[in-house]
């Protein structure tokens, strides 16, 4: 009998490049994506209105009017107010510590609605809903440290206390159509 | 005489690569399923205005972007406030009512990122507002800078 020794070759593939490869391919997902998180002020809008259904009533006292112009100059519930106030004088208005019959009957009630001028530019817009998010974050902690003894901001996500903080103070915010100039 | 050998390493010097490729594959999905790719190239000026009460959107995959702002002239000035949707300029406003609902049937959770230039009047901003109110995608973002 005849043996025939084959000298087979190793069936091995040289995978020293596969690393090369590999980083080629990393660093181009590197260069063509963005990590960073975009941040802002989240808002809900309000569904189209109805014209034949009648808005329900609200009482006047519950609701804060804000008036911001073209200049930036802001009228809060017809008194000229500066931006630095607003919050401060947000605050107060939810609260309404003193059971001041002008301001709102109970947190919960308070509307917030902001009105500006087609000409209003975007800035002073967000600046003014800045103030308005900086109050009703202010209440949050208030009321979480107060119940929980943690800022809002360290409750977890959609837990029962995080709800407790929202309904004590669900925002309210109406952003109004601005006039036609 | 003492006669001293010098003593010869019994293994290679050698540090095995063979698993290099695995942990660089494994970097690479890792950032393939955390990020996203380069958004669009824009065809306005959008310089985002500070705020200090700002949320972070984790899920990017919900979002969508509406950028307004003066729109690039080809020589390098800036024309009038445009809104821009993906790639294109939409010159028409009531057309945004059907893209962004069409946007809302693919990705019920969708969150409308609105990326407004400091400078843009309200205006604008209010008529892409009404068109989505009329879309029924009410969550919006307003985009913002982190004040310092």
């Amino acid at each position: 009998m005849l043996l025939k020794k084959r000298q087979r070759e190793s069936g091995e593939i040289n995978g020293s490049s596969m690393a090369d490869i590999a980083f080629l391919l990393l660093i181009f997902f590197l260069v063509t994506t963005t990590i960073n998180v975009d941040t802002g002020i989240g808002l809900v809008l309000p569904p189209p209105l109805d014209p034949e259904v009648e808005p329900p009533p609200i009482k006047e006292r519950n609701l804060m009017k804000i008036l911001v112009n073209a200049e930036g100059l802001v009228l809060m519930d017809d008194q000229p107010a500066s931006l630095t106030e607003v919050k401060d004088k947000l605050v107060e208005f939810i609260k309404n510590p003193t059971a001041d019959p002008n301001l709102a009957e109970t947190p919960q009630l308070a509307i917030v609605s902001i009105k500006t001028v087609r000409q209003t530019p975007y800035r002073i817009y967000i600046d003014m809903l800045d103030e308005v998010m900086g109050a009703y974050r202010e209440l949050r902690d208030e009321a979480s440290l107060a119940n929980y003894g943690v800022p809002y901001g360290s409750l977890e996500d959609e837990s029962e206390q995080q709800q407790q903080v929202q309904d004590l103070y669900p925002k309210k915010i109406s952003i109004a159509e601005p006039d036609q100039e | 005489m003492a006669h001293f050998q010098k003593k010869q390493a019994g293994s290679k010097q050698e540090i095995p690569t063979s698993a290099m490729p695995d942990v660089v594959f494994m970097l690479l999905f890792f950032f393939m399923v955390t990020t996203v790719l380069r958004e669009v190239t824009l065809k306005v000026k959008v310089q985002l205005t500070q705020a200090e009460n700002i949320e972070k959107i984790e899920q990017k995959r919900l979002v969508s972007y509406i950028y307004i702002g003066p729109e690039r002239l080809p020589n390098g000035q800036l024309g009038e406030d445009k809104v821009q949707i993906d790639d294109s300029i939409i010159e028409d406003i009531g057309a945004i009512r059907t893209i962004m609902y069409d946007k809302l049937l693919e990705e019920q959770r969708m969150i409308v990122s609105l990326r407004v230039d400091e400078e843009s009047e309200f205006g604008l901003l209010t008529d892409v507002q009404e068109e989505l109110k009329q879309a029924s995608a009410f969550r919006v973002n307003y985009s913002t800078r982190r004040e310092n």
